[in-house]
């Protein structure tokens, strides 16, 4: 005799900081959720990430969905799992065009609502000692932070949890038969689905493109008080958002604990995992060309992930196109820790009828069937 | 910087140093890289008092044609080539053969207590005095398992230490069952006695072991658990190790299988020692606990393969089976009490680097997750001391390595040949 399949009012595949926060945002509604994730929470693009919420102004609907999900981060910023570090970004200039670039771009994330201010050379320098001469200014953003994703994952989680969600640690999503999910114990779970499984996502829904583009990471020893804000450079959106086959960009951020946190790099043809050597050095190098004394710094630890990229860029928030009951939330690149929770609010508007903060147009998935 | 080596070792201990020397002698280019000062390994590491055992001394002068490369340590591994760091910069040392020698380190177990300052490995403290570290007239309680604890003992006596006492967990009649099966072993039998001799008037228990220490700022008291109830004994510092655990991280990242004899990986490799990867050998203690002769044979054994000479090496197999049979004795008369695995509590501190205590650590049955979710592992060691305790206690494996294998400069990841003279300040460097 065969068990009657497990009921619930939303199935979430994967609980990457994405799903866990959609899983978080259902139970608030008061949604019978369940989570079903094959690994630890948060392991996979997750806890490779770096943390930082920023608000990317270069694509509107990129700077719409940043801007939604930074207002509702501040809900986290006392929460101690979180380890919110309110250090503000600081956009690195070198030369004159690039400091003009600052310029229109502050006045851009100004006109969303975000605080920026345009820097001279000598406040940059004010405020970050140690970068290298030569710099012509910077923006700063100063209400920008930095998380430690996979523990916000795992909170967030938790929390689902103890409003009634169910869990189903170590259980892989095989198929998505109509009506439900197929786990790799044989057993179906029934009802509306939602699938967030980032790179993974080509194994259940194979009509929308994903690509994995890996990065790079490096962590030091404690140097605290060596840097004092998430460092990027102004050019770092032409690595993040350009097409070439690999890119990196100076991306250095100080964690809580005063470790330093050194990316980033950019690769869509590397597939395996392994550390590249070659990769790592040209990552250094453009982070030493900004900051010399890191070349001094203890690394601890060198690690890699894949960021879950759609073809356009932008993640897939909506209904799966051809399906019944099936949602997808997906393909974030690598602002997936800044935009989660307002991808999971949106998300949960759609599912439940409710007209989204935020247009959902340039994020509906049936953009891949025309 | 690129220097080519047709065989390159790693670790100057007896094992790398018999690689070597056997490599070098048919007329290989050999480059023996070890992050030490001076080749010996840990067994036979340098002693600023005491002159070095003859085997060692013939050892290390028998490298002449090898090139020494002391101070230098492997971080990375590239194609055929790993990365080394030494005080001055970072190079490139390529190889045709790969011999692994890298040793073991001391297995440590929790307890409430372990992390006063004070409280050291067996080993680790033997090192430090070796090394001159001023031990004299120090009131030193050793504890632990395996006759590791009456070489350190030793040493720690002649650098003058008065030694409390040595606390052995092992029972009395399984000790007593191991000296009567050392008859097989003469040579071994000699040292123990010569060993015991060095240390005539210490207190030897056997089935004790120590359940926690005490003080404030520093370790004053410890309780000795034993047949007879719990002793508490004054003392100033306390040495306990627990035995050996073989160095897997430098054949981990460089894609070598790994297999597990008891909770801790050891470097899979056939009889003439060739690990999965084709071109890398491994001898010694990374292929399990051995002890010095099974090094040194398995050193010449990998110098021999090395360099193409089969049959050579297979004349040193059958003493090289005999000698591992030696090991398989100590393992089976020093396994542990399973009451060493309780003695931490929920508020025993298990991962230093990130202070990560063992309550915290409830609910999970995987490294990974328990990483991520509270840091430990994520230290400076990488989980050699943490994973490694929770691996024995039972809790979960040790999760893989990355690189760096240890700690090393951004200029030395980035391929820098030489370092840039220091400009950061020691008072950001160094506050924490």
């Amino acid at each position: 005799m065969k068990a009657a399949a497990a009921s619930y009012d939303l199935i979430v595949v994967g609980a990457g900081i994405v799903g866990a926060a959609c899983a978080d945002a259902a139970s608030a509604d008061g949604l019978r959720v369940a989570i079903v994730e094959p690994g630890p929470i948060g392991g996979g693009a997750t806890a490779a990430a770096m943390g930082h919420l920023v608000a990317m102004d270069d694509d509107p609907a990129e700077l719409a969905l940043s801007r939604y999900s930074l207002q509702q981060w501040e809900a986290f910023a006392d929460l101690k799992e979180a380890e919110f570090s309110r250090c503000g970004t600081l956009w690195v200039a070198r030369g004159d065009a690039e400091l003009a670039a600052a310029s229109t771009r502050a006045t851009r994330l100004a006109a969303a609502g975000v605080e920026a201010h345009v820097l001279d050379a000598n406040t940059l320098y004010e405020l970050e000692p140690a970068l290298a001469p030569g710099m012509s200014g910077g923006m700063l953003v100063p209400r920008e932070a930095v998380v430690y994703p996979p523990r916000v994952a795992r909170y967030l989680v938790q929390r689902a949890q103890s409003r009634g969600a169910q869990l189903y640690a170590g259980r892989r999503v095989n198929a998505l038969p109509r009506g439900g999910a197929q786990l790799d114990d044989g057993s179906t779970l029934s009802g509306p689905v939602l699938v967030a499984t980032g790179c993974a996502l080509p194994a259940l829904l194979p009509q929308l493109p994903m690509r994995g583009r890996k990065g790079h990471l490096v962590i030091t020893e404690r140097y605290p008080n060596l840097l004092r804000h998430q460092l990027l450079e102004l050019g770092y959106a032409d690595s993040a958002h350009g097409d070439a086959d690999s890119s990196v960009a100076f991306n250095v951020q100080p964690r809580p604990t005063g470790q330093i946190l050194i990316g980033s790099s950019r690769e869509f043809s590397a597939t395996d995992a392994a550390v590249s050597p070659a990769m790592l050095q040209r990552m250094l190098e453009r982070c030493f060309a900004f900051i010399p004394t890191l070349r001094q710094l203890q690394a601890v630890r060198a690690w890699t992930g894949f960021r879950p990229t759609t073809p356009d860029g932008r993640p897939y928030l909506g209904a799966v196109p051809g399906g019944t009951n099936q949602w997808v939330a997906a393909g974030h690149e690598g602002l997936g820790v800044t935009t989660a929770l307002g991808s999971a609010r949106l998300l949960l508007d759609l599912i439940q009828g409710r007209e989204p903060a935020i247009d959902p147009t340039p994020y509906a998935p049936s953009r891949m069937a025309a | 910087m690129t220097e080519r080596y047709d065989v390159l070792i790693v670790g100057a201990g007896p094992a790398g140093l018999a690689a070597a020397q056997t490599a070098a002698s048919r007329g290989a280019r050999v480059g023996l890289i070890d992050a030490q000062a001076r080749a010996g390994g840990q067994v036979w590491r340098h002693d600023v008092r005491r002159t070095a055992p003859r085997a060692a001394r013939e050892a290390i002068a028998a490298l002449r044609s090898v090139e020494l490369l002391t101070n230098h340590q492997v971080v990375a591994a590239e194609p055929s080539a790993l990365r080394v760091e030494t005080q001055q910069g970072s190079s490139l040392l390529s190889y045709t053969s790969l011999i692994l020698a890298t040793g073991a380190r001391e297995l440590l177990l929790p307890f409430p207590g372990w992390t006063l300052p004070g409280v050291t490995g067996a080993g680790g403290m033997q090192a430090l005095v070796k090394q001159g570290w001023p031990i004299a007239g120090k009131r030193v309680v050793i504890a632990g398992s395996g006759p590791l604890l009456l070489a350190a003992a030793a040493t720690l006596r002649a650098h003058g230490a008065r030694l409390q006492g040595i606390y052995e967990q092992a029972p009395v009649a399984r000790v007593h069952a191991f000296a009567r099966q050392l008859l097989r072993w003469p040579a071994r039998a000699t040292q123990a006695v010569a060993l015991r001799a060095q240390l005539a008037g210490v207190p030897y228990r056997f089935g004790t072991f120590v359940r926690s220490a005490h003080g404030e700022a520093a370790l004053r008291t410890v309780d000795i658990e034993g047949p007879h109830g719990t002793t508490r004994l004054d003392c100033d510092l306390l040495a306990v190790g627990y035995g050996l655990v073989p160095n897997v991280e430098l054949a981990q990242l460089l894609g070598c299988a790994t297999v597990q004899r008891s909770a801790h990986p050891q470097v899979q490799v056939d009889p003439s020692l060739r690990t999965s990867v084709a071109g890398i050998y491994a001898a010694g203690e990374a292929n399990g606990i051995g002890g010095l002769a099974v090094a040194r044979l398995e050193g010449a054994i990998a110098g021999h393969m090395a360099v193409g000479d089969t049959a050579a090496a297979n004349l040193l197999l059958p003493r090289r089976d005999k000698a591992r049979g030696f090991a398989e004795l100590l393992a089976t008369h020093f396994s542990l009490d399973p009451r060493l695995h309780q003695l931490a509590d929920a508020q025993t501190l298990i991962c230093r680097c990130e202070d990560v205590t063992l309550g915290e650590l409830d609910g999970f049955s995987d490294a990974r997750a328990a990483k991520l979710a509270t840091r430990c592992g994520m230290g400076a060691c990488q989980g050699r001391i943490c994973g490694t305790v929770l691996a024995e206690l039972g809790r979960f494996s040790r999760s893989g390595s990355r690189p760096p294998l240890f700690p090393a400069r951004l200029a030395t990841l980035a391929g820098a040949a030489t370092f840039p003279l220091p400009t950061i300040s020691t008072e950001v460097a160094d506050h924490e």
